[in-house]
């Protein structure tokens, strides 16, 4: 806690069915992303539970929510925030090496992943060698590789211009479609509608939350 | 432990720490550095440590020469600037009154410290040596390296005041043709023909002599110089255990009481304390030994205190990679393992790496001074625990200073990081 403590969220109450594709809006300052840090364990919260999958995360030292974010959450960046010396393959394998899991078993996955978001031609490249969406698509392979229960979009789109960024929404959608549930914080709009409900949020309350018709992206 | 031998746990090590090579290079240098000087030093100074005992090891490294010179002090009713002449009854009675000598040889010589030099005639080839008369228990004391064929003088020539000589080897070269065996032939020492039986090797090792010394049977050395019972000089061999320095003044303590010397009299008797000498030159060498590991060992330290420097730099300029890992489910503990690994392996490979090229330049030296024997240096080595030792510390302070960057990297927060941009 810093010297100058700050009340983000001031009661937040919310649910997210398996299967949902959330969108979290608001404006900057509005406590999006100290939500989706609690979501996703990165942070905690003063007070109040949360609940994940029916196991009540709580009592978190930082072993243990390293353990269940590699568990349960898989993270997509706006910054893609991809580990730069290492190719795309071995930056999606990241999260299975934490696991435990043996090499082969690794690789294999890693690269159904990376067919998966159409880059297994690019699994020996480096990021820097990507173009913007591709990255982010390498990072959309590594939060889905340890088959997480949730995964949380931080302005996925936010680096990348708007052709590209349907792409990607397109990819989270089909993601969705699968099964798996999705939050993502954004402020686009446009982003927001692609989703199939809108949590608007702003001063750390919930002002809106409403299902919308589902924009497909492509 | 299972982390130490996984294959993957390594391949993450080597692709972070081979992301700034030259930077990982300087760093390892540094270290290597001092792990080569504590090396070569201290073998170094095992090599000289080595060197003076081959030095020494003509002579017994615990023995001393004595001899009379002029009292400088009136005791006893006799006045000062008197000469004092060991007897041959003096090695008796210092053997019997002083149980920590082992050997005693009295020596008598010409040329050497006074006296005229002996003249030796073959034919129409002369020259002038220094000449010794011994006993046989000489060579107890300090060896002599006889040729093949020869022999040095023994009981018998001493009871027989055999006419027989041992001659040097520059002696035998300017009195005989190439070639030419000595053995058994004759050659006048001051006009009086002697037999030669043997022929000796000079080697440089304490105490007195040159290769032209022409050695006598004691007692025809009296007889060819007069000296009745007077000694010149004594060769004192003390037990190995047997404290020199006490022994010497024991030894000195005794001859003064039997020639009437004052105890306080300084200069009425003379000495060399060989064992003393060597006494010093081995704490010298031992001091440069430990010097020598002072040395290297804190230029490791400062190697490591780099490596520690540099581990800190790169884990700050990983912030961003760390949280990353952090997010997607490194535990802070695997992160730690992987910065504290990243100092041991930079430590061990660097050390590894010091080891050998010290071992190569140890060698290298050895290979260029083999054949100088003067040189008070030989077989430079260091010996295998305290490569093992220097090693061990190395890992462990490879640990600790990795556990400085180590416990920086835990400590970063993933949000704060990933925020960086």
């Amino acid at each position: 806690m810093g010297k100058n403590s700050l009340q983000v969220l001031k009661g937040i109450n919310f649910k997210v069915a398996e299967g949902e594709l959330v969108a979290i809006m608001g404006s900057s300052g509005s406590g999006k992303s100290t939500l989706l840090n609690i979501i996703g364990m990165l942070d905690v919260a003063n007070e109040g539970t949360y609940t994940l999958d029916n196991v009540p995360i709580e009592n978190l030292d930082e072993t243990k929510a390293a353990k269940y974010r590699n568990q349960f959450l898989g993270f997509i960046f706006q910054s893609f925030n991809l580990i730069n010396y290492k190719s795309a393959l071995e930056n999606v394998t990241l999260p299975l090496y934490y696991q435990g899991k043996k090499r082969d078993e690794r690789q294999e996955k890693a690269l159904n992943y990376l067919e998966k978001v159409g880059l297994k031609k690019w699994a020996t490249h480096l990021p820097s060698e990507l173009s913007g969406g591709q990255k982010q698509r390498v990072a959309i392979a590594r939060a889905l590789v340890s088959q997480p229960k949730v995964l949380l979009a931080d302005e996925p789109t936010g680096a990348l211009d708007s052709t590209t960024s349907s792409e990607v929404m397109a990819l989270i959608q089909q993601i969705n479609e699968e099964g798996k549930t999705i939050l993502v914080v954004t402020h686009e709009e446009e982003i927001a509608l692609m989703c199939k409900r809108i949590v608007r949020l702003k001063d750390g309350v919930i002002v809106e939350d409403t299902l919308v018709n589902q924009k497909k992206a492509l | 432990m299972k982390t130490l031998f996984d294959k993957d746990t390594w391949q993450e090590i080597f692709s972070s720490i081979g992301q700034n090579k030259v930077r990982t290079i300087i760093t390892v240098i540094g270290v290597l550095w001092g792990i080569f000087l504590y090396i070569v030093l201290s073998g170094a100074a095992k090599g000289v440590d080595n060197g003076f005992e081959r030095q020494f090891e003509r002579i017994s490294s615990n023995s001393l020469f004595v001899w009379g010179e002029v009292t400088s002090v009136p005791y006893d009713g006799f006045k000062t600037g008197r000469s004092i002449n060991f007897k041959l009854s003096d090695v008796a009675a210092l053997k019997n009154r002083i149980p920590e000598i082992q050997h005693i040889a009295p020596r008598n010589s010409s040329g050497v410290f006074g006296g005229s030099k002996a003249q030796l005639v073959n034919g129409q080839k002369k020259g002038s040596y220094n000449i010794y008369g011994d006993f046989p228990i000489l060579t107890t004391i300090t060896t002599k390296n006889i040729f093949e064929g020869g022999r040095f003088i023994n009981e018998s020539d001493i009871q027989n005041k055999r006419k027989v000589c041992v001659i040097g080897e520059r002696t035998l070269q300017e009195l005989f043709e190439e070639g030419e065996t000595p053995i058994g032939k004759f050659v006048r020492i001051n006009g009086i023909y002697f037999k030669i039986i043997g022929v000796n090797k000079f080697v440089d090792g304490g105490g007195p002599g040159d290769d032209g010394d022409i050695f006598l049977p004691f007692t025809t050395y009296q007889r060819l110089y007069n000296t009745g019972e007077y000694v010149d000089f004594l060769l004192v061999a003390a037990y190995p255990e047997a404290d020199i320095v006490k022994v010497e003044a024991d030894i000195r303590a005794v001859l003064k009481e039997l020639h009437h010397i004052s105890p306080i009299d300084k200069r009425a008797l003379g000495g060399f304390n060989i064992g003393k000498m060597f006494k010093q030159i081995t704490q010298f060498a031992s001091g440069m030994t430990f010097l020598s590991m002072v040395i290297g060992l804190a230029t490791i330290i400062g190697g490591i205190i780099g490596i520690g420097n540099i581990l800190l730099i790169s884990v700050k300029e990983r912030t961003k990679e760390i949280g990353i890992r952090r997010a997607i489910g490194a535990t802070p503990k695997e992160i730690r393992t992987q910065i504290m690994l990243e100092s041991v392996f930079l430590t061990v490979i660097a050390g590894i790496i010091g080891i050998i090229l010290g071992a190569l330049v140890l060698s290298a030296i050895n290979m260029a001074t083999k054949n100088m024997t003067d040189l008070p240096f030989t077989n430079p080595t260091v010996p295998i625990p305290y490569i093992l030792g220097a090693l061990f510390l190395m890992v462990f302070l490879g640990t600790l200073i990795g556990l400085i960057p180590a416990h920086r990297a835990m400590s970063i927060n993933p949000i704060d990081a990933l925020r960086e941009e």
